[in-house]
């Protein structure tokens, strides 16, 4: 199976140099069959790389340890769950699972998109081939999955144990997923600068693609930050680690571009810009990719320094610098079809919000190279850690949150004192009641108020659109309610599912903001005895330790202390936490100690427990204990900005004007269809 | 004045804004990131070296980590294969701490040549890499 897998790695990436030829010669020269042959290269370079894929799972699920890469990853008594995602938990298995998921998205492109948009398919075939071809000749010339060892050793080295959490499963397919969406985007965008077919209608067809990507993205951040938060057991779930900043950077210019995007729909401005945004959050998701595999940063993640990251830099200086050729060539026909009216407009207020998002996304870049910077320059390496991140981005972070609410409301091309009096009266006087509550029940932190109230006025915003919608529609067809909001969802899915987004975005924010009153402590302590922790909302906590049992699982021996929980007095629960050491089929340790830590979340506190460890074998524990308030609504925030974005997406509703559309560009934005859509 | 330029005044002002941000972010909490053998040459220049926060990366050296359950201290020495330092932290050392791992060691380097740590980070096996056994 192994040689079956790498003959048809050979196979993928002389198919996908052949589409990305016949692709690029096929569309300059308008030749049908060479376009045909670029489009059938992609389905059979989906077709190599599945095959390389399921010959690599075989290798895994048969525990063939002559295959190095299975070997290094699995061992014979790893859970059949988490022997799957082994495909994924290396260098060399990732690069795989990149690469067919690309094929699979470049495949989906060419038989989904209709119509008007087919003239960018030879093109788009050659980009997504050649992006392609280029991570499976990283595989066969640094990196190979197949790779066999001299010998067969009789078991495998096995998963990491901070691996083996159900965050494994999902966490790296949803980041690959929407990482690797969005390739096509940028090949849609590339088409469109080669063919000069540059009308904003292509646009609104990628826009879709965007949001898959965005979503996709969103998830595996989300995903990613609850892994941290229950697996690490440091009580945090971001900490501005190099690899988290790769994912956010795309994230941020994305997030951008969905808001300027309507700009240059409604009126035809900023065409340079959106397509600077789709390049450049491509070209920042192959930076994330050389950053997080070639080792050039120091991360808490351990990679190994490897030749990988010498093609990768090599691909990403030749892919920018090709981008940023043809893409000045094109400026020329890129010309705004309106200007700027007033500052006290919509088109200013998303300009400034776009103004924070890549400020924002600047200053995560800026300071994720920091240390490289610094030292080329001053010769000694400063660092730009956690508390230089927040420093910068709270203010940032909360500014946007500011235009989340502003954006929304004001008028487009230029609005009037009237206009903003009736759109900012009430959700205005909700945040600054919000802000008196809090300031008369005593909270004193400064940038928590700020997050707040400013979280309150935009929910304020939101809720009267909502409102105001609702009762028109009341009015027009005397809908009762419940049912016009329903419908004012379903049929203008794109705005009213973005307004979910931003409560879910603000509700993040409280989660967030929650994070400035967290209180921690240490005790060492025997059985029976308890330690106090008191929240900052004045409720004291104890924790009784009440005992320790230690047992076999199946590849682990696991130390578990189980303790009581009152707060004020009154029992309200219990809590485990255990240190696991992992066990190789023969009973001999493998890597160090894992934490399992204890959580009982609520809406208002999450209680964190941590067994450092027993001292000299008795019962008596060292533990540290966290009360992190408000973690609850990180979740929830991320799970209703999900189902916000997923609104979005959903196809159908009203058809989105377009500028000078005439009838038939009306359901331009339908026009790729994509899977997840059903 | 025209939109425009009123929008440029406001784009220069969130600009400038980011930019001095960063800079005086970096400034009040950014520290030194030093291998042992660049520690010990800047403090035998430079004496205000000692009792200046900051972050050293080095490798444990294998065998010389003590750990006290009880009282919760941590005592090992780092070296980067030329200088080698000891350390002593109060507090609990993450689970990736090895007695061979590679380290971010975060704190002061006082009078007595002890880096007193306020945190210890250790390499984490990444979500790609397997940690070799030990």
């Amino acid at each position: 199976m192994t040689l079956l897998g790498y003959f048809s790695l050979w196979l993928a990436l002389v198919v996908g140099l052949w589409g990305a030829i016949t692709g690029f010669v096929g569309g300059a020269q308008g030749r049908a069959d060479l376009q045909q042959s670029a489009r059938h290269a992609t389905f059979a370079l989906f077709g190599a790389l599945l095959i390389a894929v399921i010959s690599l799972e075989v290798a895994i699920f048969r525990h063939d340890f002559s295959v190095q890469y299975v070997a290094s990853r699995t061992s014979r008594n790893l859970p059949t769950f988490y022997l799957w995602s082994a495909l994924y938990s290396g260098q060399e298995g990732s690069l795989l699972f990149w690469a067919a998921v690309l094929s699979l998205f470049a495949a989906l492109t060419q038989l989904l998109t209709g119509g008007r948009y087919r003239v960018y398919l030879p093109y788009v075939a050659a980009v997504t081939s050649l992006v392609a071809s280029f991570f499976v000749s990283v595989m066969l010339f640094a990196a190979n999955p197949f790779q066999r060892l001299a010998f067969t050793p009789m078991d495998g080295q096995g998963m990491n144990p901070q691996l083996q959490n159900p965050g494994m499963v999902f966490h790296p397919p949803m980041l690959y997923l929407g990482y690797i969406s969005i390739t096509i985007p940028f090949a849609f965008a590339i088409a469109a600068l080669l063919t000069k077919k540059l009308d904003t209608e292509w646009m609104v067809a990628v826009r879709k693609w965007t949001i898959v990507s965005w979503l996709f993205l969103s998830i595996g951040l989300l995903i990613g930050m609850w892994w941290a938060y229950v697996e690490l057991g440091w009580g945090g779930y971001w900490a501005w680690d190099p690899v988290e900043n790769a994912a956010l950077l795309p994230w941020l210019v994305m997030t951008a571009y969905l808001h300027s995007v309507m700009i240059q729909e409604k009126r035809g401005m900023l065409k340079k810009w959106n397509l600077a945004l789709i390049l450049g959050a491509w070209v920042l998701s192959i930076f994330g990719t050389f950053l997080t595999r070639s080792g050039v940063i120091a991360s808490v993640h351990s990679f190994t320094e490897s030749p990988v990251g010498y093609y990768f830099l090599f691909f990403l200086v030749a892919a920018t610098a090709a981008t940023a050729v043809l893409y000045v060539t094109r400026l020329p026909l890129l010309q705004a079809e309106a200007t700027l009216e007033s500052m006290v407009s919509r088109e200013a207020s998303f300009l400034f919000n776009n103004l924070l998002l890549i400020g924002l996304a600047f200053s995560v870049l800026w300071g994720t190279l920091f240390p490289i910077i610094s030292e080329a320059v001053v010769g000694v390496k400063i660092t730009y850690g956690p508390p230089t991140f927040n420093f910068v981005n709270i203010p940032l972070g909360l500014t946007l949150l500011l235009m989340t609410g502003i954006g929304p409301l004001i008028a487009w091309r230029r609005a009037s004192t009237a206009n903003l009096r009736r759109q900012f009266a009430v959700p205005v006087t909700v945040g600054v009641f919000a802000l008196l509550i809090l300031l008369v029940g005593g909270m004193r932190d400064g940038w928590a108020l700020v997050a707040f109230s400013l979280g309150a006025f935009v929910v304020g915003t939101v809720v009267q659109e909502f409102a105001r919608g609702a009762r028109a529609r009341n009015r027009q067809y005397g809908e009762a309610l419940p049912l016009a909001v329903l419908q004012l969802l379903s049929r203008n899915r794109r705005r009213y599912g973005g307004y979910i987004v931003h409560i879910g975005i603000v509700l993040l924010f409280v989660g967030f903001a929650g994070m400035a009153f967290k209180t921690e402590t240490e005790a060492t302590l025997r059985p029976g005895e308890s330690a106090e922790l008191s929240a900052r909302d004045g409720h004291v906590y104890t924790f009784t330790h009440l005992g320790i049992s230690q047992y076999n699982a199946l590849n682990r021996q696991v130390t578990a202390a189980l303790l009581d929980v009152r707060r004020d007095g009154k029992e309200i629960g219990r809590l485990r936490t255990e240190k696991r050491q992992h066990v190789d089929a023969l009973g001999n340790r493998t890597f160090e100690p894992s934490t399992e830590v204890g959580i009982m979340s609520g809406l208002r506190v999450d209680l964190y427990v941590v067994l450092a460890g027993l001292v000299n074998g008795t019962e008596q524990a060292v533990f540290r204990f966290t009360i992190n308030p408000l973690v609850w609504w990180v979740w929830f925030g991320g799970f209703v900005l999900v189902i916000g974005g997923l609104i979005v997406l959903w196809p159908g509703g009203a058809p989105v004007a377009l500028k000078g559309s005439r009838a038939s560009h009306v359901q331009a934005g339908y026009a790729v269809k994509l899977e997840a859509e059903r | 004045m025209k939109a425009g330029t009123k929008f440029a005044l406001g784009a220069i002002l969130i600009v400038g804004s980011v930019g001095y941000l960063m800079a005086s972010g970096i400034k009040q909490t950014g520290q030194y990131f030093l291998t042992p053998s660049e520690l010990a040459q800047r403090a035998s220049v430079d004496p205000t070296f000692y009792d200046l926060g900051m972050k050293v990366g080095a490798r444990v050296v294998p065998g010389t980590v003590q750990k006290e359950i009880a009282t919760q201290t941590l005592r090992f020495h780092i070296t980067d294969g030329t200088v080698s330092y000891p350390v002593i932290y109060k507090g609990l050392p993450p689970d990736t701490f090895t007695d061979s791992a590679e380290v971010v060691v975060e704190g002061r380097l006082e009078k007595d040549g002890v880096i007193h740590a306020t945190d210890v980070l250790a390499k984490c096996g990444s979500r790609y890499e397997a940690v070799p056994k030990a």
